[in-house]
């Protein structure tokens, strides 16, 4: 078919591009402009080229932040996606517990972070917390104040409990989606719960896992609320990830020009990330 | 390979069916032989899915047994059962190649490896999918699917039965035929039992020794194709074998005649008193056309010429009545009558055959 070129149809999109350009493009390039700059404020500027960038790239704290950080998205990847995964193979299909199932799981998402962040904050206190009080009584040593391994365990299973949701109800959505006549046709060739799982249920869920894997990383690798409200990056520096070292540097330390350049290269950073996540499971998909 | 029995089987998709129609399928005793090749017609919704189903495990039967041989295996998993069984729509495992596809089943009951190739190879010869045997399920379309599905369901050798479930539905016209075909083929070479279920008469009477048709829940006739269009033992059965159905009248019967409209028709065999809603029928291929005071008062409505035969299609007394001409034959333009052919004329109460013979011994 023979599509009609007009290229007056530019204009159709000019106002979704004005838009963009002054919520995102505009304050983005901001950021640039500080990135390259000096400044001791009273809006005056001096030229400083690439040195924040390299400042950046060669600062230690930064790559202890980042380090963290892998290891922060890495580990509720591994322990989310799957338990998403055995949760939604495990919800009813239908009736009157599909729709309860459904509300329970759809609960952590509603809260807002910061709530989340206090929930855990107060549920893992030693003195009135029941998580942090009943675990002490039971004679563990529990102590996410002043332990960076329970501060990181306590955050680990915070956002377990937050987000697993999430993946759970998209893999829901992409189960529910399989005919029937597919689990039947399983039935009669004899294929076992884990060829069923493996042939059928997975590449059926696929897509929306692709969704979930992105979303999560996403959402991971910028955390900020939640940990900064739970131990605020402590105890020492063992739980600052990169945002929070970020907003440290820009608004506690009012270091414009590194805060800038950290910016542009974290947000560099999960561009590239995701990139590669999409297209290793596209790929992925394809040979699966 | 087995014969397989049901025995006083019936199934409701509710839990607690108190009235007649709460039962999707109502109580039925049937065989099928070992080695048969049947249709299961009828048409949507009256209870052919669900029999398939019952019978490979999918479903299990609210009441009644059913048995492979003279084991019971009503509460058998489909998985113990060994069955085989193709969907009205394409099932395919999409990240698999096709010979992946049809090697499945096989593979999942541990067959060795060269067995499996020689099997798949086999197959994939009789669906014409010989070439693309490595390309990926996913992509394909969907009547490239549905052989796959079929062969699948023809892969293993050992199975009691293959149930079709409307298997040609998304396939094309020519290439339905020339799977139809293949089956029949693969039927004669293999011996299976084989039930196709189908609401296609022409795919029925093609493929099948013996058809069973099915009307609201329980089996109304079980025969050969012939005995179904001679004698249609209920008017269903008249009504869906047949291009046009048989024609119903209503009617008084009294011994060997019978009063339509006001005209005396008469019958090939005496009859006894009979309650109910009396009808005859007569297959619009055992009727003619007169024009004299012979026969009932026909009016002709509409002529169609199918090609080998034409269709008179007219009214007696109100009721739509078709009458075949074949072309041999002339078609008179002033023609107001239809003449009956006794031999050929059944007697239905309450819409099932009444059988002189019968009726006979019970008196």
């Amino acid at each position: 078919m023979d599509k009609p070129v007009n290229n007056r149809a530019w204009f159709l999109v000019m106002p979704v591009l004005a838009l963009v350009a002054f919520s995102a493009l505009l304050p983005l390039m901001t950021v640039v402009n500080y990135s390259l700059q000096d400044t001791f404020g009273g809006n005056q500027f001096f030229w400083a080229g690439l040195e924040w960038f390299e400042d950046v790239v060669h600062s230690d704290r930064i790559r202890a932040a980042l380090g963290r950080q892998v290891l922060f998205s890495a580990s509720i990847l591994a322990i989310e996606i799957p338990l998403g995964i055995f949760i939604a193979l495990n919800m009813p299909k239908k009736g009157v517990w599909a729709s309860f199932c459904l509300v329970v799981m759809a609960l952590p998402l509603l809260i807002p972070w910061n709530v989340v962040g206090t929930i855990w904050q107060v549920f893992g206190r030693v003195d009135i917390g029941l998580l942090g009080y009943t675990l002490t009584k039971l004679g563990i040593s529990y102590n996410y104040v002043n332990d960076p391994i329970a501060a990181w365990i306590t955050i680990i299973v915070m956002d377990v409990w937050h987000w697993t949701s999430l993946v759970a109800l998209l893999c829901y959505a992409g189960l529910q989606s399989i005919p029937d006549a597919y689990y039947q046709a399983a039935k009669i060739d004899q294929a076992s719960r884990w060829k069923v799982f493996r042939y059928i249920e997975l590449p059926k869920m696929q897509g929306v896992l692709l969704i979930a894997v992105l979303l999560r990383f996403m959402d991971s690798f910028m955390i900020y609320t939640e940990p900064f409200v739970l131990t605020g990056g402590g105890p020492g520096n063992a739980t600052t990830f990169l945002s929070i070292d970020l907003v440290k540097m820009a608004v506690g330390q009012f270091d414009l020009g590194p805060a800038a350049a950290f910016s542009l290269i974290y947000f560099l950073v999960i561009l590239v990330i995701s990139f590669v996540f999409y297209t290793l499971m596209t790929k992925e998909g394809e040979a699966l | 390979m087995t014969q397989i029995t049901l025995e006083n089987l019936a199934h409701s998709y509710l839990p607690n069916p108190s009235k007649d129609e709460d039962w999707a399928l109502k109580p039925m005793n049937m065989v099928w032989e070992d080695g048969g090749a049947y249709a299961l017609l009828g048409s949507s919704g009256c209870g052919k899915s669900t029999l398939l189903n019952i019978i490979s495990g999918l479903l299990v039967p609210s009441k009644g047994r059913i048995l492979f041989g003279d084991s019971d295996v009503t509460a058998l998993p489909t998985l113990e059962r060994n069955i085989a069984q193709v969907f009205q729509f394409p099932v395919v495992y999409d990240t698999m190649s096709v010979r992946e596809n049809l090697a499945f089943p096989l593979k999942n009951r541990g067959l060795p490896l060269d067995q499996i190739a020689s099997r798949v190879a086999e197959v994939a010869e009789m669906i014409g999918m010989a070439e693309i045997l490595d390309r990926r399920a996913r992509g394909l379309t969907a009547d490239a699917k549905q052989k796959i599905s079929l062969g699948r369901g023809m892969v293993r050798q050992d199975v009691n039965a293959i149930l079709f479930d409307e298997p040609l539905t998304v396939i094309d016209p020519h290439m339905k035929w020339e799977l139809r075909t293949q089956l029949k083929d693969l039927h004669r070479r293999f011996g299976h039992t084989m039930i196709y279920v189908t609401h296609d008469q022409t795919e029925a009477l093609t493929f099948a020794d013996q058809v069973v048709v099915m009307y609201d829940g329980q089996v109304v006739q079980a025969g050969t194709p012939q005995a179904l269009f001679d004698a249609p033992e209920h008017t269903f059965v008249g009504y869906f074998i047949g291009s046009p159905g048989m024609n119903l009248l209503d009617a008084k019967i009294d011994g060997d005649a019978a009063h339509v409209a006001g005209t005396h028709v008469s019958l090939a065999k005496g009859y006894g008193p009979l309650k109910g809603h009396t009808q005859i029928g007569i297959r619009p291929e055992f009727m003619r056309l007169g024009t004299g005071d012979e026969g009932l008062p026909f009016k002709v409505n509409r002529i169609e010429d199918v090609g080998h035969h034409r269709i008179v299609r007219g009214q007696v007394d109100g009721a739509n009545i078709n009458v075949v001409v074949p072309e041999s034959q002339p078609l008179p333009a002033d023609a107001n009558r239809v003449i009956p052919d006794p031999a050929h004329i059944h007697v239905y109460t309450d819409d099932w055959r009444v059988d002189p013979a019968r009726q006979e011994r019970a008196a």
